[in-house]
Order: C-alpha cells, then sequence, then structure tokens
C-alpha cells in the first residue's frame, strides 16, 4: 500500500442546518499535486479549514503522517507541517517583508531568547531568491505591488517547510511570467517529497501542474482520479452538473453608434495615453495581465482616483466625472470587483443596498420614499432572480453569487447607458456565471454600452465584440472578435507582440 | 417580518418563532434593557427618597442634563458614522467665551444666542474640514481642537471669569414654559431629538449616515457623498455644542475656562450606552433617549442621596462596562433563539 | 553637553527589520524640529540652552515619556487608554497614604510596589478588552471614571502632602545617580526595555502585527487576548511608576492628580509620528514627541509668556503636527505612484 501523506476519511462538518461537508474522502501522497475542484459553497474553503485546524470535524478522521491528527488551530497544523497559502496574501502593510515572512514564527537566538533579525533577513533573502523575486527584504509591503505580494506569501510559505502545502487560487494575482515561476516552484517542491493541494478554477493550469483530482459539489465528494484520465468537459459536469458550452451563451447584437470615447488618458504610472471609444449595443472586453492597469483606468474615469490627463467624450460632449455620484448622474454605472467591500453595505438589506445610489434622487424633500424604493428593489430583485428569504434579508446573509446578483440589480436600477464591470464573474460558481453573461448580453441587446473588465480569457474570448488588450499601462491592441484568438490575445498582452492597434 | 413570496425563489427558508420566541426576542433588544435599567432606577430612587417623585423635583432635575441631552444628539450621527469628536465640551468653552465678550459689549440676549451657535458652528467647520479634507482620523483633530478651543478660552480669560450676562439671557437656561413646572431646556431638546430622529429614520441624509458608517468604501462606490455627509455630522456637533454653551452659560450665567469641563466623556457615554456602536454603523435614537434620563436620574438620585462626586462616577463607569458587556451575553441568546428556528441552507462565504 | 544628545545612548530604531529610509526621514525631522524649536527659544532667552535649564526640560519630561510609552503600546494595538491619568491618582494615592500611614516602609519598595499596583489595574482594563471584547476606548473610559472614584473613596477627600510624606518618599524621584535623578534613570531604562521589547521580542512583534493586520496576524497564530493583556498590564504598570513618581516629585497626592494625562500622552504619540489607527510607530519617535512638548512647556516661563497660553499652543502644535504629517504622507504616496507635484 502506497504510503500516503494526507488521508481524510468520511470527514464531515455540520454547522446548524447546513452539512458543508459530507462524507468526504481525500488521499494525497508525498510529492504529489492534488487539485481540489468545485463552485463556490461546494465545501473546498471548509475543507481547508478543517486542515489547518480551523474548524473541527463532525465526524470522520484525518490521518497525517500516518497519524490520526486533532488540531487546535492553526498553530498546531502548521507545526505538524500543513500550511495554507490563501486567495488574498494576508499581509502586514507597514512591516517589512522579513517580517512579514516570519511572523509567528519568528526566529530567536538561542542563547537570549531575542529575535534574531540578521538570520530572518539573510533566509529571507535565499528565498526570495528561489521565487525569482528581487527585492529588499528591508522594504515596506505596502510599498510592493500586488503581485509582489503574493510572492511575498509564497516565499512565507516557504519558509514554513511544509510536508502539505495548500494553495488556495495562488494565480489569481500572478502575470504569466510569475505562475510559470510558481510552476517551477511546485515542481522544486514536488521533488523534494512535498504534497501540494491545489485549489484553482483555471483548467489549464490544473493540467498543466496538477497529478491527481477531487472534485466537490454541495460538500460531496462527486468524482476523483488521475488527471491524465479527466477532460475540462468532464471536470465541469461534475462540478456542476451541467456541460461547457453554456457557460458562455452566444451573442447577437446591433451595434449602434459611437456613445463615449477616451482620449489620452493618463495617470502617474498607472497608466498612459489610454485611448479607446465605445458604441451602443457593444460590449467592450478589456483583457491584461495583472498590473497592466484596467482597473485603474476606469476607476480614474470615474473620479476614484486622480487623472492627470486625458479627454472624455460623451455624448459628443466632453465631460469630467468628478466622483461615482456625478458619473451615475450622467448614466454611467461602475460595478466593482470587491463586491463585499466596494459593492454592498453589508448590514444593510437587500432592498436598501439596491436602491442606495438612487435614494437621493427618489427622496421627496430629503425623506426617503419608502414605496417607492420597496418596489424598485422588488423589480431588480426579480430581474436578477435573487435568491433569500425577503427583500429585508441582510446581505450579509447571502452566497457569494446573490451578492454579485445584488451589486449588479443596485446598478442596473439606475438604468445606465453604460455599463462598466470589473471581474464580474471573479470567483463565481459555474451556474451564476453563465446567469451573469446571459443578462449581459440581454442588456447589450437592449442598447446599453458595456465595458467588461476581466482576466479570464475565455469569457473575454466569448462575451465581447471587440477586445481591448493593455499592456503594463498602455493600449497594447484593440481587436476585432473575429479576428482574435486566444493566443493572439495573449500574445499581445504579455508583449510578446504587437497585434494591429485599431481604433 | 413583511413576507414577499411573489415571484422569487426561497433559498433559506426561515421559519415563523413563535409567539413567545418573538416576545423574548424583543425583550432582548438593547433599548428594552435599556428601558428596564431605566424603571429600576426609577424605582430604588423613588424607594430611598420620598423627595424623588415629585414631578417638581423630577423636572428640575432635567437642568442638570439637557444640555448634555442637547449634544448628544448630533455625536449619535458622528458616532454612527464611525468617528468621534472629543472637543464638544471646548467649543462649549469657547462658544461662551465669546458670548461673555459680546455681553461685556452689551449685546442682547438674542445677539448673544446668534453669536454662541455661530462660534460652535465655526468650531464645527473647523473641525469637518480637517477630518474630510485632510482625510486625517476624527480622534486626532478633535484631540488637537480641544486643547486649542479650550485653550483659547484659558488665554482670553486666565482665572478671570465673565459674569455680566442680561437678566433675560438666563430664560434660556433656567425659564420655565408659561407658569408651568416644564424647564423652557426640555422644549428645546425636545424639539431637536424630534429632528434628530426623523432625520436619522426618514431622510436620505440618515441613509447615507448608517451606510458610511458600516462601509465607507461602499457607500462611496455607491454615489453617497462620504466626505459631504461626515462635513455636515461634524458641523451640527459644533452647532449643538453652541447650542448647549447658550443653556449652560445662561443657566449658571457666567463665563469661566473650565465651563463643562470633562463632558465630552458624559456625552459620549450617553451615546454609547445608548446602544450606538463605536465602530459604528448600529443604534437608534430611541436607546440614546431612554440613556440620557437613565443616567440623568442616575445621577440625581445619587445627588439626592448625597453620594459625592466621585462615587457616582464608579457607578456610571462600572454601568457603562456592565451595560456594553451585557450584550455580548444577550446576542448569543437572541442567536441561539433565531437558530433554534431556522432551517437554512449553505451560504458560502459567509463568516462562521 | 546638550543633554538632547542623551538619545544617542539607545540603540537607533534605523536598524533591524524596519525599513530604514522612511523611518530615517520621519525621526530626523522629528529631531531637527526639536533641536530648531529650542534653538528659537534660545534665540529670545539664552539661558533656556544652559545645561541646568536643558537639564529641567529632560527631567520634566520624564514623567510624560514613561506613561506615553505604555500609551503607545495601545495605540499600537489600535485602542486608547484613557485610564491612564485616574491610574495614576490611584497608585500614587495609595502609595502616599501607605507612606503616610508606615514610614517605617523603606522608600525603595514603592518603586515595584507601585509597577504591580498599576499591573493589577491594567489587567482589568486588559481583560475587559481582551475576553470581554470591549472596545478599547469604552473599557478604558469606565475604569477612568471608576479608578479615579475610588480615589476618592480611598482618601475620602483628604488630601496628603509632602508634610506627610517621609523624606525617604520624596527622594525617590530627586535622589541622584552619576549626576542625573532617579527620575530621569526610570525614564531611560523604561526606554531602553520597551526598545528591546518592541524590537527583539515575539510579544513586541505581535503587538506591531496586531495592530497592522489583524486577520493577518489571527491567521499567524498571534494571540490577540495575549496582546491586549500585555498592553494594558503594561501601560498601567507604567502610569503606576509614574503616579508614584508624581505625587513624590510634587509632594502632593490629590483627586485631580494627573487628570487629563492620557490625552498628554496621545498628544506625545501623535507628534512621534505613530500611526493612530495603529500597527505603526517607534520608541524614538514617542521620545521625540514627548522632548518636543516638553520643550514648549518649559520655553513658555522662560520667554515670560502666560501659563494660560499652554493649552492653546499645546492644541495648536498637535494640529500642526497631524496636518504637517498628513501632507507629508500624501506627498510621498503621491510620488510612489509616480505622480508629479500637482
Amino acid at each position: 500500500m502506497d504510503d500516503y501523506i494526507l488521508e481524510i476519511k468520511g470527514v464531515s462538518k455540520y454547522f446548524p442546518g447546513i452539512k458543508a461537508l459530507d462524507a468526504v474522502d481525500l488521499s494525497v501522497r508525498p510529492g504529489e499535486v492534488h487539485a481540489l475542484i468545485g463552485e463556490n459553497g461546494a465545501g473546498k474553503s471548509t475543507l481547508v479549514k478543517v486542515l489547518t485546524g480551523l474548524y473541527k470535524p463532525t465526524a470522520g478522521s484525518i490521518l497525517f503522517q500516518g497519524k490520526e491528527r486533532h488540531f487546535a488551530g492553526t498553530v498546531q497544523a502548521q507545526e505538524a507541517g500543513i500550511v495554507a497559502i490563501h486567495q488574498e496574501p494576508v499581509m502586514f502593510p507597514d512591516l517589512s517583508v522579513t517580517e512579514n515572512v516570519f511572523t509567528g514564527h519568528l526566529l530567536k537566538k538561542r542563547k537570549t531568547g531575542l529575535l534574531d533579525w540578521p538570520e530572518m533577513r539573510r533566509i529571507t533573502l535565499e528565498l526570495l531568491a528561489r521565487v525569482e523575486l528581487d527585492i529588499n527584504p528591508d522594504r515596506m509591503v505596502s510599498e510592493l505591488s500586488v503581485a509582489q505580494r503574493h510572492m511575498v506569501g509564497i516565499t512565507r510559505a516557504l519558509s514554513m517547510n511544509a510536508s502539505l502545502l495548500i494553495m488556495d487560487e495562488p494565480t489569481s494575482a500572478l502575470s504569466i511570467r510569475e505562475t510559470e515561476d510558481l510552476f517551477k516552484i511546485i515542481r522544486q517542491l514536488k521533488a523534494s517529497g512535498t504534497a501540494i493541494l491545489f485549489i484553482s478554477h483555471k483548467f489549464d493550469e490544473l493540467f498543466a501542474v496538477s497529478d491527481s483530482y477531487t472534485v466537490l459539489r454541495d460538500g460531496r465528494l462527486v468524482g476523483s482520479g488521475s488527471i491524465k484520465d479527466a477532460t475540462i468537459d468532464s471536470l465541469v459536469r461534475l462540478m456542476a452538473g451541467r456541460s461547457l458550452d453554456r457557460m458562455f451563451p452566444k451573442r447577437v447584437a446591433a451595434i449602434g453608434p459611437e456613445i463615449f470615447s477616451a482620449k489620452g488618458l493618463s495617470s502617474g504610472r498607472s497608466f498612459r495615453n489610454v485611448s479607446f471609444n465605445l458604441r451602443k449595443g457593444e460590449i467592450l472586453g478589456f483583457f491584461g495581465l495583472v498590473g497592466a492597469g484596467r482597473s485603474e483606468v476606469m476607476k480614474a474615469l470615474l473620479g476614484l482616483d486622480p487623472l492627470d490627463s486625458g479627454e472624455l467624450v460623451l455624448d459628443g460632449r466632453r465631460v469630467r466625472f468628478a466622483d461615482p455620484c456625478k458619473a451615475l448622474a450622467m448614466g454611467v454605472a461602475y460595478v466593482p470587483e470587491d463586491r463585499q467591500g466596494q459593492g454592498l453595505v453589508l448590514p444593510m438589506t437587500i432592498a436598501d443596498n439596491i436602491c442606495l445610489p438612487q435614494t437621493a434622487t427618489m427622496a421627496r424633500a430629503g425623506f426617503v420614499a419608502r414605496s417607492k424604493e420597496a418596489e424598485l428593489a422588488k423589480e431588480y430583485g426579480t430581474k436578477m432572480e435573487i435568491r433569500a428569504a425577503g427583500w429585508n434579508t441582510e446581505a450579509m446573509n447571502l452566497s457569494g453569487g446573490n451578492q454579485q446578483k445584488v451589486v449588479l440589480a443596485k446598478w442596473l436600477a439606475t438604468k445606465p447607458r453604460i455599463l462598466i464591470l470589473d471581474e464580474p464573474t471573479k470567483g463565481i460558481d459555474v451556474g451564476t456565471k453563465a446567469a451573469v453573461h446571459e443578462f449581459m448580453s440581454t442588456l447589450a441587446g437592449e442598447g446599453m454600452a458595456i465595458i467588461m473588465v476581466s482576466s479570464e480569457l475565455p469569457e473575454i474570448m466569448g462575451m465581447s465584440d471587440r477586445i481591448v488588450v493593455m499592456h503594463e499601462g498602455s493600449i497594447a491592441a484593440v481587436m476585432d472578435r473575429a479576428a482574435a484568438t486566444e493566443e493572439s490575445v495573449l500574445k499581445v498582452a504579455t508583449g510578446a507582440s504587437t497585434g494591429g492597434a485599431a481604433a | 417580518m413583511n413576507d414577499h413570496n411573489t415571484g422569487f425563489v426561497d433559498e433559506a427558508r426561515l421559519t415563523k418563532m413563535s409567539p413567545a420566541r418573538r416576545v423574548a426576542d424583543f425583550l432582548l433588544r438593547w433599548e428594552m434593557m435599556l428601558f428596564f435599567i431605566f424603571i429600576i432606577v426609577f424605582v430604588v430612587n423613588s424607594l430611598l427618597s420620598p423627595y424623588f417623585l415629585d414631578p417638581f423635583n423630577l423636572f428640575d432635575a432635567t437642568f442638570n442634563f439637557m444640555e448634555k441631552a442637547v449634544m448628544a444628539m448630533p455625536m449619535m450621527f458622528v458616532i454612527l458614522l464611525g468617528d468621534i469628536d472629543i472637543s464638544v465640551a471646548s467649543i462649549i468653552s469657547l462658544s461662551s467665551l465669546f458670548m461673555g465678550m459680546a455681553s461685556e459689549a452689551g449685546a442682547g440676549p438674542w445677539m448673544l444666542v446668534l453669536i454662541g451657535l455661530a462660534v460652535g458652528l465655526a468650531a464645527g467647520l473647523f473641525n469637518g474640514f480637517l477630518i474630510t479634507k485632510l482625510d486625517i482620523p476624527s480622534i486626532a483633530v478633535t484631540l488637537g481642537s480641544m486643547s486649542l478651543f479650550r485653550g483659547i478660552a484659558n488665554a482670553v480669560l486666565g482665572d478671570r471669569a465673565y459674569t455680566k450676562y442680561p437678566e433675560s439671557f438666563a430664560y434660556f437656561g433656567q425659564g420655565y414654559l408659561g407658569e408651568s413646572i416644564v424647564p423652557f431646556q426640555i422644549l428645546v431638546f425636545l424639539v431637536l431629538a424630534l429632528i434628530a430622529g426623523l432625520i436619522l429614520n426618514r431622510t436620505v441624509y440618515g441613509r447615507h449616515v448608517y451606510a458610511v458608517g458600516n462601509n465607507k468604501t461602499a457607500a462611496r462606490f455607491s454615489g453617497v457623498p462620504v466626505e459631504r455627509v461626515r462635513l455636515i455630522a461634524f458641523a451640527a456637533n459644533g452647532l449643538a455644542a453652541g447650542l448647549a454653551a447658550i443653556l449652560l452659560t445662561s443657566r449658571i450665567g457666567s463665563t469661566r475656562p473650565n465651563i463643562a469641563s470633562g463632558w465630552e466623556t458624559d456625552v459620549i457615554a450617553i451615546v454609547v450606552l445608548g446602544g450606538v456602536s463605536i465602530t459604528g454603523g448600529k443604534g437608534n435614537i430611541f436607546g440614546v433617549i431612554i440613556s440620557i434620563f437613565l443616567l440623568g436620574y442616575l445621577k440625581f438620585g445619587m445627588g439626592v442621596m448625597n453620594v459625592p462626586g466621585k462615587v457616582m462616577n464608579i457607578i456610571t463607569g462600572v454601568l457603562l462596562v456592565v451595560a456594553i458587556l451585557l450584550p455580548k451575553f444577550t446576542d448569543s441568546l437572541r442567536a441561539r433563539l433565531r437558530a433554534g428556528n431556522a432551517k437554512t441552507r449553505v451560504r458560502d462565504g459567509a463568516k462562521e | 553637553m546638550n543633554p538632547n544628545t542623551n538619545t544617542s545612548g539607545k540603540p537607533g530604531a534605523a536598524n533591524g527589520s524596519l525599513s530604514r529610509n522612511i523611518l530615517k526621514r520621519r525621526e530626523t525631522t522629528l529631531l531637527l524640529l526639536v533641536l530648531v524649536l529650542t534653538a528659537g527659544v534660545a534665540l529670545r532667552a539664552p539661558g533656556f540652552v544652559a545645561p541646568k535649564s536643558l537639564l529641567n526640560v529632560v527631567t520634566d519630561s520624564c514623567i510624560l515619556f514613561i506613561v506615553s510609552i505604555g500609551q503607545f503600546l495601545v495605540i499600537l494595538i489600535g485602542g486608547i487608554d484613557l485610564s491612564i491619568g485616574s491610574t495614576m491618582a490611584l497608585v500614587g494615592m495609595g502609595t502616599a497614604m501607605l507612606n503616610q500611614a508606615n514610614p517605617a516602609i523603606p522608600a525603595w519598595i514603592f518603586i515595584p510596589m507601585s509597577l504591580i499596583f498599576g499591573a493589577v489595574l491594567g489587567l482589568i482594563n486588559g481583560g475587559l478588552v481582551g475576553y470581554g471584547k470591549l472596545p478599547p476606548i469604552i473599557a478604558t473610559l469606565g475604569t477612568q471614571s471608576a479608578y479615579r472614584g475610588i480615589v476618592f473613596l480611598l482618601s475620602k477627600g483628604q488630601w496628603v502632602t509632602a508634610n506627610e510624606m517621609t523624606e525617604g518618599f520624596r527622594k525617590i524621584p530627586e535622589g541622584r545617580f552619576i549626576g542625573m535623578p532617579y527620575m530621569f534613570w526610570a525614564a531611560f531604562v523604561v526606554g531602553i526595555i520597551a526598545l528591546v521589547f518592541m524590537r527583539y521580542t515575539r510579544s513586541g512583534r505581535d503587538i506591531y502585527a496586531i495592530g497592522g493586520n489583524k486577520t493577518a496576524a489571527l491567521f499567524a497564530g498571534v494571540s490577540e487576548r495575549k496582546v491586549d493583556l500585555v498592553a494594558f498590564t503594561v501601560s498601567a504598570a507604567l502610569a503606576g511608576l509614574a503616579g508614584l513618581l508624581y505625587v513624590s516629585r510634587y509632594g502632593i497626592a490629590q483627586n485631580e492628580t494627573a487628570s487629563g494625562f492620557e490625552l498628554q500622552a496621545v498628544a506625545t504619540n501623535v507628534l512621534g509620528g505613530v500611526n493612530i489607527a495603529g500597527g505603526a510607530g517607534t520608541v524614538l519617535g514617542v521620545l521625540l514627541g514627548t522632548l518636543f512638548l516638553g520643550v514648549v512647556n518649559n520655553a513658555l516661563p522662560v520667554l515670560r509668556m502666560s501659563p494660560f497660553l499652554q493649552m492653546v499652543i499645546q492644541g495648536f502644535i498637535i494640529l500642526a503636527a497631524i496636518v504637517a504629517n498628513r501632507l507629508m504622507d500624501k506627498r510621498r504616496q503621491r510620488r510612489a505612484e509616480g505622480r508629479g507635484r500637482p
């Protein structure tokens, strides 16, 4: 019998009224990369929390390195050799890289018991070299870019000498080159016997780097095996019970005249000389790697960030949006990427959230128009098929997919003429994704102009009429859907080639 | 609880709570607990002293805390926003200073009112601008302005005092409504409370305050004019401090630099005891109003029994701490009441 | 010799894990400000920079420095300790009364006693915040009132004056060692221990971690409860020591002793560049902030300015420092984003 480093047998985790995990089995060998696949809510994060000691399993057993283990907390799990790298790098912005790497397991000098900074610094430098991150370990993390911070997170995991490394969506913030560096590290770790539990939505990555897989759905194990024997379609079917082509509904729309254009937008180091135009009924995709500057352009457009220079023309008139309030007044709505942090006021009800941008305009003499708001909330909540016990349910009690729907409903209720979506389906399960895409198609068909910022190539390819590819702060190419292929878009996005720049 | 059951899908089926449970749930609310404590204070006080329940005494007692009550109204907004203002008592000092100066120069009572309000408003705007335009935490700014404002009074007056106030001016702080035993101050407070309550619960501004207090970023992204909302709150706080200054100065008839010393902590305590979360976003006006009278009559009762001021402080200090600790227990009780009924499905991303 | 340079005896904050450049800049600016201010005052009143006068400034600042370090720890974790003044008063009164009642007790015992007494009071705060999950401002607001009330109960409203204290007691802050008063050495020792603690011990770094990013710290296994307990206990212990020094130095223990001191301690921190939201700040900064305030307070009588101007000047300085800090931060941020001057 092979030596498994991790054996999960029949593990269940129940909460009052909820079965987050139901008799899940999973085994990982040393030196194996095991992919954990599933929609949001399938139980992946619960399983990770059980493994790292944050949750105690209601039933079942966990055998780690042959022994049955019960972890009382993250520290015990870490000491046993189980380390997790999370999607959002957990960092201390005002502390140095060295400190961020070593917090929680700071090294002490043997004699005095005091902290040994020179040694920690040396080790950090070594590890940074391994992940090919060339920065001074004394720098404060607040000065680093998002991708660099992510690499620091990985460095931290390396410093803890894990026997089982859990990686949760590790490449969501990384560029292609950094992803390849990460895969290199993963292969190194494999060779030295570390087992890796790899959670990702990106199928190409899973196929590139993993050996075996486990698919969860609704807390239950629905499939597992060797990755060689699987196809994207078989995996998606296991995940969602539906097949692939419903994910990106085909679009047919009449594209109207130009409604908006931007010329020569620049802002500090974030982006330079960005120009593009937008037509009615069109979905304009903005693709680029992390750090390309897409979200920054949108935020500056709306007045959330400063804009150094450039001209915006809406309906033939020059405009400037001082803040999202003014933009909204002119019919431009922005749906931010971070729905919980930036999109919703969690303790407020669904209805109040949906009506928030328009409370002032719907009010009479400063007083809230309650019945009007209730109607509006009901209309758009129903349109978006939000699933909840009532419109007075608090937003924080909804699932991620439903929360996204509330945010969308909120902005759609303002009846914008231009809708800017920033990563609209990031971190959302396949089912809701399809619904959102269908909705976007419908809106475009009704004449709305949509800008969609996305990092998922299939989504961009499937949904956009034209694709604006950004690379390191400037527009590298604007491609028509007909002319673009996944390869050509990627080549431009990485700067490997300059595609034809069309207006 | 309204049930909209047309046209949408039920994912979480919350079974209705039995009447008994709903009553228990209502009773465990903060405002109700406060109300109980208030009743207890009243009962104990009346048992301990025969003079307590005399209506004349009860009304007269309010003279001691109506000024703080007036300040508690906009302070509620500031704390709901997640901010804080520890300069309010110093604004009283500044406002009273200017009123004193004007009075020495011969100004009439209505002129004094105008000046008092204007100085308060100006001080509030000063705070507000530094906080919103320069994006400085409110604790830091009001820490500085607290010293600045009272310092100005100190610098001008030293150890002197203004005592020359026109006789008619005394009405604001000492007068009664017509021939009744109801002090004028109460009327001022009630009007203010009504306005504050309406604004908080029924207007756009109130909605904005809750949004900003809960999630400033989301509010900003949703088109809420965050900075203006905060500026208005601090300005209102200053204005109310000016109003309080009028009432207080008129009541004691003089201006000293140490007027209303330490009152900022009292006002904040009132608001927090009233159920407003210090981190913002949670709380309502009813709790604050109950809290005003609770603390006011508690102090009055203790005074009647000759409890020394410092010992009163112990009791109010302990009360504050206990009052905040208690909901930790009642909240988990209420959660258990509700969870015992609900059959809700998995919500991914929801907190544990 | 300029006593201001005594700071050079302590290990600088620039080594170790903290980002050297940024820190160097802020602390250097502060130091320059202190020196410039001193020089400015000296222009009008040359006697100000006489060794005796400067010594006065330093020793006057010692008590404030001690409590400022305590407040520093609490601010770092994102809180505030409003009970410092009341703790000073309570411990001060307690030790003074003990001394009055039992003159036979050797004076030096009061030092550890004040620390322990203060620590016990601090444990209450720490418990309320760490276990009761009370927001620090509320918890310390409550204990502020409570402790001051207990002072009254204890003393029954009576004062303890210099005559009622033993000579040994009164000597506690004033006795000399290598020419500097014990009070100074107390502050010195506190400063050194604080430096080592914050830089070289796990507990110290835990404090920065919790204040910098609580979620990340919890994930990394830092115990929030422990950090809260440590911060508040130390703060109150230091306040206890400061209280003892205060009553013995000024020869009086009464009800209003040290009223408002906690806010002075916040002011020194703010002036010293400690981030009021937590997670960033240095012992050196606190020291410089204290010195700054000390120079200002001492300059007034020297410049023959009315003592009634003290508060308004202090308020003005605090606001000016805060605004200046903020503008500098904004400029730095803009530069980091590659944008030129507005």
